[in-house]
Order: structure tokens, then sequence, then C-alpha cells
């Protein structure tokens, strides 16, 4: 006997299932508002990106299919080669220091200490002010003829201070050290939160069995902190993958090439030569990065990551 | 400080181990002071530069050494920002977007994230693995697509382009859904019991008891609104519809030399910030901690 049947006999199963089906409705028309938004204005563009890389596509004429030409053609452009070796860079740098950073500065602020709070708002500041207010005082601070920073080394001996952002070699480690400064408040606080949560009868046992300080950071703290840690670095990968405003207002991507990275070359290949397709084939490429690292993490995860 | 009590403890009855004890902490306290200073001067300088600058004539902005308090500070930069450029509509511009964002994403999250905690329907968990999946999607990697969408909608140059495009973000639900999924079920349960709705349970039950996330959101939605730069970059183009940081963007390419102008304006556009952030700032860090941590 089919389930049909049974409700057309009236049985109890009908109100269960009709009330079921009411309780799926309301629901959904609980999720509906946001899907919609969603899903027509990310969901939809990110499929369509992956089709555009497949085109061709001047905004103006009709489109037409590329197969693989976009993906041939990234291994003909140079500048696509130095931004995917700057992203790299970049992303080398800023994600270990990054967290070496938040780390150091969540550890001093674990303690009693006078003025914590105020403490905490002042590393965190920087990161909620605006990149454009932001890479314009550091731009000034920074001036390679007039910036105080370059007058103090002038000062303090040093006969030929970096010329920072207007320099090849100096420009990406300036943004870097941009980047550290305004983002390390921010994984600062996850990291203090994770602090807080150690059990203090660890740390007492460690003591009872002679453990020095060192010992207890080592064998207690750092594992103790693996699932932030783990979190940390995943966030600030993607995060360093995707750099963009920074450098956009900082540099320009410039001098020259030296601080062109992925979403620069993107941006500049739609937003200035109307060249969609290829501009979306590099946008895959990203995304395939960020993919494979984010998986490649994940694998990683059993091995060092601690979840008591 | 735990762990410290505890050696103290042990130290109890022998004289001399509490007196290196004590000169250990007294020094270890000590060096955690001076990094700590050393670190807050680090990063709040460049903000005390700004400020100091900003009171300046041009051609002392960049004498050194660095004279902090200007001796005849000029206010009057902070009146002729106002006028140079159109700082007022811009700043009415990013208000506007900021209120109409800010309510929009708080209403749609928080009725997605209701269901998405405490209802059960067919395709939940593959609709949220979605919306997780979109959160560690780099924006940048569908702008485009987004743009040509939007160009075609006729959307491109207005506010409506940004609205749409932010006002739905996949980060508010899953913010207010962690924090959902904390609130216990006995409530909602006997209010079910007593005949409310799904509605009502939501209005009445869990928004109240929401308060601190829907604080976290709507600061988080504040702040990346008002700081958004790139949105308004690829999407404004009249000057009468611009944002503050756009707005401030032209007024550095404009008048690259007008130092102190530039760094009085750069002030102004951090004042909302900064007047939420020192007000709400324990939202900030809760926010950060649950979104952060559960997730």
């Amino acid at each position: 006997m089919s389930s049909a049947q049974v409700s057309k006999q009236g049985s109890p199963f009908a109100g269960i299932r009709w009330n079921k089906l009411k309780q799926e409705l309301i629901a959904y028309s609980f999720i509906l508002p946001n899907f919609l938004g969603f899903a027509i204005f990310t969901l939809v563009p990110m499929v369509f990106s992956l089709v555009l890389a497949f085109m061709h596509w001047d905004g103006a004429n009709a489109i037409t299919w590329a197969g693989l030409d976009n993906f041939a053609r990234l291994f003909r452009d140079e500048t696509f080669r130095i931004a995917l070796f700057n992203t790299f860079y970049y992303v080398a740098f800023t994600v270990p220091l990054t967290m070496a950073a938040s780390l150091g500065l969540a550890l001093l602020l674990n303690q009693p200490l006078r003025g914590r709070n105020a403490f905490r708002t002042v590393f965190f500041f920087p990161y909620v002010a605006s990149l454009v207010a932001v890479a314009v005082v550091w731009n000034m601070i920074f001036h390679p003829a007039m910036g105080p920073i370059n007058q103090l080394l002038i000062w303090l001996g040093v006969e030929d201070p970096p010329r920072w952002t207007a320099s090849v070699e100096w420009a990406m480690p300036t943004v870097i050290m941009a980047s550290i400064w305004k983002g390390m408040g921010y994984y600062m606080v996850l990291y203090l939160a994770a602090l807080q949560g150690i059990p203090a009868y660890l740390y007492e046992a460690a003591a009872i069995d002679g453990a020095s300080s060192w010992q207890r950071f080592r064998y207690i703290t750092l594992p103790m902190l693996t699932p932030t840690t783990f979190f940390v670095s995943i966030m600030l990968t993607i995060a360093s993958f995707k750099v963009f405003d920074l450098i956009l207002v900082m540099t320009g991507g410039g001098p020259g090439r030296a601080t062109n990275v992925l979403v620069i070359h993107t941006y500049n290949m739609a937003f200035r030569e109307f060249r969609y397709g290829y501009s979306s084939a590099i946008a895959m490429v990203l995304f395939v990065i960020v993919l494979v690292i984010t998986i490649v993490q994940f694998r990683m995860e059993r091995r060092w990551v601690n979840y008591m | 400080m735990r762990s410290l009590s505890v050696e103290a403890g042990r130290g109890e009855g022998k004289a001399q181990g509490r007196f290196s004890y004590r000169l250990k902490l007294g020094v270890g306290k000590t060096i955690t002071y001076v990094l700590l200073i050393a670190m807050s001067a680090v990063m709040i300088l460049p903000f005390l530069w700004m400020l100091s600058a900003s009171l300046k004539l041009d051609r002392e902005v960049f004498r050194f050494p660095i004279e902090w308090i200007p001796a005849n500070p000029q206010w009057d930069n902070y009146v002729r920002i106002w006028t140079r450029i159109p700082f007022l509509t811009f700043f009415f511009n990013t208000a506007k977007l900021t209120v109409i964002i800010t309510f929009l994403q708080l209403a749609t999250s928080s009725f997605a994230a209701y269901a998405f905690a405490k209802l059960q329907f067919r395709g939940r968990d593959t609709l949220f693995l979605a919306y997780i999946a979109s959160i560690a999607i780099p924006w940048q990697v569908y702008m485009v697509p987004q743009f040509i969408m939007m160009r075609r909608l006729d959307l491109v140059d207005t506010h409506l382009s940004l609205i749409l495009l932010q006002a739905f973000s996949a980060f508010g639900v899953f913010l207010l859904r962690q924090f959902f999924i904390s609130i216990p079920n006995d409530l909602s349960d006997a209010a079910r019991i007593d005949g409310m709705s799904e509605y009502g349970i939501y209005f009445r039950i869990m928004l109240p008891l929401s308060k601190p996330a829907l604080a976290t959101l709507t600061i988080f939605t504040f702040v990346s609104v008002w700081n958004d730069f790139m949105g308004p970059l690829i999407y404004l183009n009249s000057e009468s519809k611009k944002t503050i940081q756009l707005g401030l963007r032209m007024f550095i390419q404009q008048y690259s030399a007008d130092y102190a102008l530039i760094m009085a304006a750069s002030l102004v556009s951090l004042i909302p910030v900064i007047i939420l952030f020192l007000s709400f700032q324990r939202f900030f860090v809760e926010g950060i901690a649950t979104s952060g941590i559960k997730g």
C-alpha cells in the first residue's frame, strides 16, 4: 500500500505531513528575503565568472567563445607572472608575520595589567580605520624625501635611507608593514579570546610538576591555541591572497609593476582594458590557488591541530 | 596570573624564593609595559601625526624635528576642506548608504539565521554550506560579473547597486546563526506550546535575546560600508553620488600638495568610526571572538 493511498483515506499521517510541509514553508519564508539577494548578486555572478573565463568579451561587442585562449594567454603575459610572484611574496611575509605579531600582543595582554583595555583599544583601532586615510598618512610618514621616518633615519646617521613606496625594492616591504600594522589588532582579539579559554588547572598542574614558563608556553599554551592558529591561518591566507585596496591606495601597483598583485591585475584588465574574459581567467587562477591552499591547510589540520 | 599565583604559593616559607619571585615578576612586568607602550606608540603615532599635521601650514607639515603641538594651530583647515570639494554631499551619501545597508542586512540576515539555527527543512545544511563557501571565495573573483550584471540592469552609478550588492551578505547570516544556536530552545518551545507562531518567536523571543549579536553586526556593517572604497570606486562615477572614501581619494589626488588639508579631511572621515568604535568596542571584541572561535 503506497503512502499516497493512506493519506487519501484520511489517516492521521496526512495531518502530520501537512504540518511538516507547513513547517518547511515557514522555514523557507524566513530564508527567502536574504537568499534572493544572495543568489542573484553573489551565487549567479560566481557561476558567471567561471563561464566568462572561457569567453572573449570587451563589454560592447558580442560575447564569443574563447575556449582555453584566456588561460593560454596567462603564460605569455609577463605582468601576470610578476603579479603572481608579487602575490606570493606578499602572502609569504604577511601571513606569518601578522600571526606572530598578533600572538605576541595577545600574550602580552593576557596578564593582569593596568590599562589592559586601553592597550587593546589602541592595538585594534587601525583595523577599523579607513584604508584611504591610513594609506595617505603612511605615504606621508614614509615620504622618501620629506617624511619624518627618513628624516629621523638621516638624523640617526643613515646615509641612504630606503625610498619606501617610491622604490622598486622597498615598495612591497612597505606595503607588507602597513598591512601587518593594520590587521594585527583583529587577530590579536581572536588569540586573546582563545588564551582566556585555556583552563587554569592545566597551568596549575604544570607548575606543580615544576614546568618552566617556557615549557608551559611550549607544551600548554601553543597546543591549546592550535584551533585558533588554524582558523587565523586560513582567514589570513584568504585575506592576503585577495589584497587589493591597500595596494591600490598606497602604490597603485607600482612603482612600475613592483606591487602589482593578482587582484590589481584583474581589476586593470577588467576596468581599464575591458578584457572581461581574460580578467575572469586571472580571477579563476586566484580562486584555484586559494582553494588548493585552503584544502591543503584542512588536510594538514589533523597533524597539528589539537581539539580538546 | 593563575600560574603565577601557584608559583607564589610554592615559594611560601622560603623567603629567598619569594624575593626572587617578586623581583622576577617586577622585571617581567616592566618589560611587558615597555613593550606594550612601544607597540601602542607604533599603532597610534600615525594618527597623532595626522592630527598634528592637519593643524599646520603646508610648509610646516614635514618640518623636522616634528612639532607635535603646532605653535599656531590652523583651525581654518577644518573649514576649508568643506568648501574645496563637496565633502558634505559625500558625507550624506555615505550616511544614507550605511543606514540602508545596515538595516537591510540586519533584517534579512536575522530572518534567515533564525531558520538556519532553529527550524528543520530540507536542504538546510547544503544551503548553509553554500553560504559558508561564499565567505571563503574572494569577492574579487566575481566582481566583474557582478559589474556586468549591474550594467545590464542599468544600475551602474546608482546607490541602489551598492545596496543590492552589500545588503545580503553571507557573513551576517553566519554571525547571527552562531549566536542563535547558543540560545536554549526551552523558551521558544514553551512559546510554541502556547500557540505562538514562528514569526512571533522570532520577533518576541529571539530578537530581544540577541541584542549583543545584533549590535555586533550593526557595528561591523556600519564600519565596512563607511570604509568601503572598492565598491564605490567601481560603481559610482558622478560626483553627486560619491561616498566619503572616494571623495577623500579624489581630494588627495586633486590637491596632492595640500598636505595639511589632506590630513584634516582624512581625520574628519575617521571621526564617525572613532566615535562608534570607542562607544561600542565591547561588541567588536565579542563579535570577533564569537564569529571567529565558534566558526
